[in-house]
C-alpha cells in the first residue's frame, strides 16, 4: 500500500472519491434488484400468495431473470411518441436518483481519519439534496409529454403538480433539523446525533419526522400517493408507452429515488451510520468497525425500504383532492409552525 | 482544470441561451423550456465555480426545479402549439438593438476605458459555502431590500389569488 502514500493529496482524493463512486454504483442498482423481490415476495405474503420463487433458493436469482427479460425483449418505439424526449426521458429519471447519493455519508472512516466515507463532503450538502431530487420530476414529465398519449399525459401533469407541492413541505419539515444542528453539513448532522440514544433528532423533531416521511412518499410516488401511475385510471401512468429497457429504466429510477429517500430518512433522523451504544457513535479508528459501521447505515436503510413497501400493500390510494390538500393545507402551515415553535423554544433555553 | 470547466459552463450558458429564443431545429416550447433548464444548470455550474455552493444550490432548486418545472405545467396543460416564424416587427427592433447597445457599452466602459482592477483590492469573497455570512448580510446590511422584496412577492400572491377567485363577493 505504498504506492498510495506516495501519490500527492489530491491524486489521493481523486482515487479514493473514484473507488467510492464505483461501489455506489455498483451497490445501488444491486438494492434495486433485490428491492424488487423484496417488494413481490412482501406483497405476496401480505396478500397470502407465495410469489416468485423458481429462480435460485428462495427466488433469490429472480433479478437476473428479470434483468434479461427487460433487456431482450423488442424495444419497441410508438410510432406517435415525439422520439428525441422519447430516448431521453428514461436517462434523465435515473440519473438525479443516482446523484443525491453523492452527499450522503454512509460510513464513517476505514481507520484514517482524513478520509471520510462520503463521495462529497458539502457544506450545503441538504440543499444540494433538494435541488437534485427537485430535478426527478423532469424525467416523469418528459416520459408523459414524449409519449404523446393521454394516459401518459395525465400521469405527467399529475407527478409535477404532486412533485412541486409536497416540495415545499419537505423543505420546510427539515428546517428545525438544521435549526438544532447549526450546519447544513449532513456530516454535522449525523455527529450531532451520536451523544447517545436520544441525541437522535426523530425523538427531538417527531413533527419534522412525520411531515418529510409523507412528503417522501410522495416525492418517490409510492402508494398511498401513486397518482401519476395509478392502474386503474390511467393504465400505467407516464410509462404507459414504454418497453423493455427504457420500461425498465423508468423503474429502476423509482427505486434508486425510493433507496435515496430512505437513506436521507436514515441519515437525517435515525443517526446514520452510529450506534447509540458499544462506542458504534464515534468514528472507525481500525478497518473492522469503518466496515461495521456501513453495514449499520446498509441496514438500517434496508429497514426502511421494507416498510415503503410495506406501506404499499396496506394503504389505499389518495384521491387527488385529498393529497393537494394534505399537502397544502395540512402539512405547510404545521411545517411553518413547527419551525416558529422551535425557534421559540430554542430562544427560551438559550 | 478550473480554466477548462469555466470555459466549458460558459460555452453552455451562452449556447443553451441561444437556442432557448432561436433553436433553429424546432420551434417547440417544450425545447426552449427544456434548453432555459439548461442554461440555468450550467449557470450554477459557474456559480460553483467560484465557490457560492449555496447560490448554486439555490439556483437549481429554485429556478431549474420548481420555476421551470411550472413553466413546462404551464406549457403543457395549456397546450402550447409550435410557434410560427413570426415576423421582424419594428418596435422590437429598436427596443432589441438599444439594449443590445446599452450592454455592449456598459461592456466597452468596463473592458476598455477603465484599467481592469476588478475586485484586485477585495477582500476574498466571504461566502464561501457556509450560509451564515449570508444571512447575516440579508438580516442586517440588507435588511430594507430583503423585506421589501418579500413585501412584493406577498402582494403579488395575494394578487394570483383574487384573479384566479371565480366569484368576488
Amino acid at each position: 500500500m505504498d504506492w498510495i502514500n506516495q501519490l500527492n493529496p489530491t491524486a489521493q482524493l481523486v482515487l479514493f472519491s473514484l473507488i467510492k463512486i464505483i461501489c455506489v454504483v455498483v451497490v445501488l442498482p444491486t438494492m434495486f434488484a433485490y428491492a424488487v423481490v423484496a417488494e413481490r415476495r412482501i406483497s405476496a405474503a401480505i396478500q397470502d400468495r407465495i410469489g416468485p420463487n423458481r429462480v435460485g433458493p428462495f427466488g433469490l436469482f429472480q433479478p437476473i431473470a428479470d434483468g434479461l427479460k427487460a433487456l431482450l425483449k423488442e424495444d419497441f418505439t410508438p410510432a406517435h411518441v415525439r422520439k428525441v424526449y422519447y430516448w431521453l426521458a428514461p436517462a434523465i429519471t435515473v440519473i438525479p436518483a443516482l446523484l443525491v447519493v453523492a452527499v450522503i455519508p454512509f460510513g464513517s472512516t476505514l481507520g484514517n481519519p482524513n478520509n471520510k466515507m462520503v463521495i462529497a463532503d458539502l457544506n450545503v450538502g441538504i440543499l444540494y439534496t433538494f435541488g437534485i431530487v427537485s430535478l426527478g420530476v423532469y424525467g416523469i414529465v418528459l416520459a408523459g409529454y414524449a409519449a404523446n398519449s393521454k394516459y401518459s399525459f395525465l400521469g405527467g401533469i399529475r407527478s409535477s403538480a404532486q412533485m412541486i407541492s409536497y416540495e415545499i413541505a419537505m423543505g420546510m419539515s427539515v428546517v428545525p433539523l438544521f435549526m438544532l444542528v447549526g450546519s447544513l453539513n449532513l456530516s454535522d448532522v449525523i455527529s450531532h446525533q451520536s451523544h447517545g440514544p436520544f441525541s437522535w433528532l426523530v425523538f427531538q423533531q417527531p413533527l419534522s419526522f412525520l411531515i418529510f416521511m409523507v412528503a417522501a412518499f410522495a416525492e418517490t410516488n409510492r402508494l398511498p400517493f401513486d397518482l401519476p401511475e395509478s392502474e386503474q385510471e390511467l393504465v400505467g401512468g407516464y410509462n404507459t408507452e414504454y418497453s423493455s429497457m427504457k420500461f425498465a429504466m423508468l423503474f429502476m429510477g423509482e427505486y434508486f429515488n425510493m433507496i435515496a429517500a430512505a437513506a436521507m430518512m436514515v441519515t437525517l433522523f435515525f443517526g446514520g451510520w452510529t450506534l447509540p451504544f458499544f462506542g458504534l457513535d464515534q468514528p472507525a479508528s481500525s478497518l473492522g468497525t469503518g466496515l461495521l459501521h456501513i453495514a449499520i447505515f446498509l441496514g438500517k436503510v434496508v429497514m426502511f425500504i421494507v416498510f415503503i413497501i410495506w406501506v404499499r400493500w396496506m394503504l389505499p390510494r389518495f384521491r387527488y383532492d385529498q393529497l393537494m390538500d394534505l399537502g397544502w393545507r395540512r402539512f405547510v402551515p404545521l411545517a411553518l409552525a413547527n419551525i416558529l415553535v422551535t425557534a421559540a423554544v430554542m430562544w427560551l433555553r438559550a | 482544470m478550473q480554466d477548462a470547466l469555466f470555459y466549458l459552463f460558459a460555452a453552455l450558458t451562452v449556447l443553451c441561451g441561444f437556442l432557448v429564443v432561436a433553436n433553429p431545429f424546432s420551434r417547440n416550447p417544450v425545447t426552449s423550456a427544456m434548453f432555459l433548464a439548461l442554461t440555468i444548470v450550467s449557470l450554477a455550474g459557474l456559480f460553483t465555480l467560484l465557490h457560492a455552493y449555496f447560490l448554486a444550490a439555490v439556483q437549481i432548486l429554485v429556478y431549474a426545479g420548481a420555476v421551470m418545472v411550472l413553466f413546462l405545467f404551464v406549457i403543457m396543460l395549456l397546450d402550447v402549439k409550435e410557434e410560427g416564424r413570426r415576423k421582424i416587427k419594428l418596435f422590437g427592433l429598436i427596443t432589441g438593438s438599444a439594449s443590445v447597445a446599452a450592454i455592449f457599452g456598459i461592456f466597452f466602459k468596463i473592458f476598455v476605458l477603465t484599467t481592469p482592477t476588478l475586485g484586485a483590492g477585495l477582500p476574498p469573497p466571504g461566502l464561501e459555502g457556509v450560509t451564515k455570512p449570508l444571512g447575516e448580510a440579508l438580516f442586517t446590511q440588507y435588511f430594507l431590500p430583503f423585506e421589501i422584496l418579500s413585501v412584493l412577492l406577498l402582494v403579488a400572491m395575494v394578487g394570483v389569488i383574487l384573479l384566479s377567485k371565480k366569484d368576488l363577493r
